[in-house]
């Protein structure tokens, strides 16, 4: 799966699950304000993330993730670990 | 304080329609509202009857985060609640300045707890179940939902006591008010209808088999009944006291007037015409109504060959002289469990409000008790001042409302 191919989804599910519009999504912007996540919301990521990429989420993860491209990069790193273990 | 109680709003979502224009036209042309569910045939059940229920669209209606807590009964909650806060003339800005409670019956979420358990068993991780589960899962998932999404600030929560949930919640509620300890409460009843929530009643042997003619299948107080047919959906009602209605101009469609209950303290299964004949008489008595003003009696007659008889048998014994008109209109909608007690009550002001007593369909020749019952079998066109409704429930729970024409 390609970088293109991951965000394409990340967004496909952004606008379908979470309901965000969207020309809201652009690289640069705060994912949990743009999204209005509170901390139920994590708690869906986690199961969204889990079904459409095949790996699970833990918590600290998104610590280091505040806006749409660190999102985008950390969902790569981990398709990409996981292709090649 | 002894505060008077009307009803101000009615919404309905059941196998018989998904709005009251729609149930008061089932009703009054006695169509049934009952299909097979093949799915439950390939789970092996011994019966694949059904109600069929239609699953509401919440998308574009409801936001994520109030739509991801709601079980399948909640969502016919939702969809009847909408209904009644409406023709209640209750917008939103007035419920959050006021004090509206919520008393609902539902006694099961099979379907979300066993989804859940399902993905536990097959994920071996508790997160991956998404934050809705729990709200879903839990029994009291129709009132914990809707006083979130409506706002509410008043008395909250469920009431489980069987097929006589969504009765007893309305007799709760109107006591509240006669009491005054609340003004206004969004009661009802919901019933989840899915394969998940009716395998282990129909390993009773409790459901009718009459596979081959579904819409014959349910015909309470006929000779030849053979078990119920297991359904649901939700209904909602707005009780208030009667100067909150006139202070909001609201409109008064009726006014409850007696609640009568009691418990068998006898077999858990097994009806007892001793118990449901103490409930009629409290109710009666509550109403300071004599059994020949009562003009339709709603029975609770699920189509079983044991309960029909109990029930006729303790009808006969209150209203044996004035022989009020009868009729279950499970004959209709199957049996609707945790909301029958409530649906059956929105059905009958229907049918106050139209001048008509809906049939008990499929009732071609009587047994014993139900031969000495003046059971409408057809449409009958009929002034009902007070009606009765009766629902009793596994475990010996019996609840009998009596609701009458509202008049300054």
């Amino acid at each position: 799966m390609t970088q293109a191919e991951i965000i394409e989804r990340i967004n496909h599910f952004l606008v379908d699950e979470f309901e965000v519009d969207a020309d809201k999504i652009k690289p640069d912007a705060n994912l949990r304000e743009t999204l209005g996540l509170d901390s139920l919301d994590y708690v869906d990521l986690v199961v969204i993330i889990e079904s459409n990429f095949g790996f699970k989420v833990v918590a600290e993860d998104f610590i280091n993730i505040s806006t749409f491209q660190n999102f985008y990069d950390y969902v790569n790193r981990k398709v990409s670990e996981k292709a090649t273990v | 304080m002894n505060n008077r109680v009307v009803i101000t709003g009615l919404g309905i979502w059941s196998c018989l329609g998904n709005n009251l224009d729609e149930v008061k036209d089932s009703l009054y042309t006695g169509k049934s509202g009952i299909g097979m569910d093949m799915e439950r045939k390939a789970w092996g059940y011994r019966s694949g009857l059904t109600g069929i229920v239609a699953k509401p669209e919440l998308k574009g209606i409801l936001d994520r985060r109030a739509r991801i807590g709601l079980s399948e009964e909640a969502e016919y909650a939702y969809m009847a609640t909408l209904e009644a806060m409406k023709n209640a003339k209750m917008d939103m800005s007035w419920v959050e300045k006021n004090e509206v409670g919520i008393l609902y019956g539902n006694d099961s979420s099979a379907k979300a707890v066993s989804e859940a358990i399902d993905t536990i068993r097959l994920k071996k991780d508790t997160t991956l179940l998404g934050s809705g589960s729990i709200f879903q899962s839990m029994n009291c998932t129709v009132t914990m939902n809707l006083s979130t999404i409506f706002k509410l600030k008043g008395i909250n929560f469920t009431i489980s006591a069987a097929c006589a949930s969504g009765s007893h919640a309305i007799g709760l509620g109107y006591l509240m008010i006669k009491w005054g300890l609340q003004k206004h409460i969004i009661c009802g009843g919901a019933q989840e209808v899915n394969p998940f929530a009716f395998g282990s009643f129909d390993g009773l042997s409790a459901f009718s088999i009459r596979e081959n003619e579904p819409t014959k299948a349910s015909r309470p107080f006929d000779k030849d009944r053979d078990g119920l047919i297991p359904s649901g959906g939700a209904a909602t009602l707005i009780l208030e006291s009667y100067e909150s209605a006139i202070e909001r101009g609201a409109p008064i469609l009726a006014e409850v007037v007696g609640y009568g209950f009691s418990s068998n303290g006898d077999h858990i299964s097994n009806s007892n015409v001793d118990g449901q004949v103490r409930s009629l008489k409290m109710a009666l008595n509550d109403a300071h109504l004599e059994p020949k003003d009562v003009d339709y009696i709603n029975a609770h007659a699920t189509s079983t060959p044991g309960g029909d008889l109990a029930e006729a048998t303790a009808i006969d014994a209150v209203f044996s002289e004035s022989k009020p008109l009868v009729s279950s209109t499970k004959s209709m909608t199957g049996h609707e469990c945790w909301m029958a007690g409530a649906s059956e009550i929105v059905y009958s002001i229907i049918m106050m409000q139209n001048n008509f007593v809906a049939p008990n369909i499929n009732f071609e020749n009587p047994d014993e008790a139900s031969a000495k019952l003046n059971i409408a079998r057809v449409t009958t066109e009929k002034n009902i001042d007070v009606f009765l409704s009766n629902s009793f429930g596994f475990g010996g729970t019996n609840s009998s409302l009596i609701i009458k024409k509202f008049k300054k």
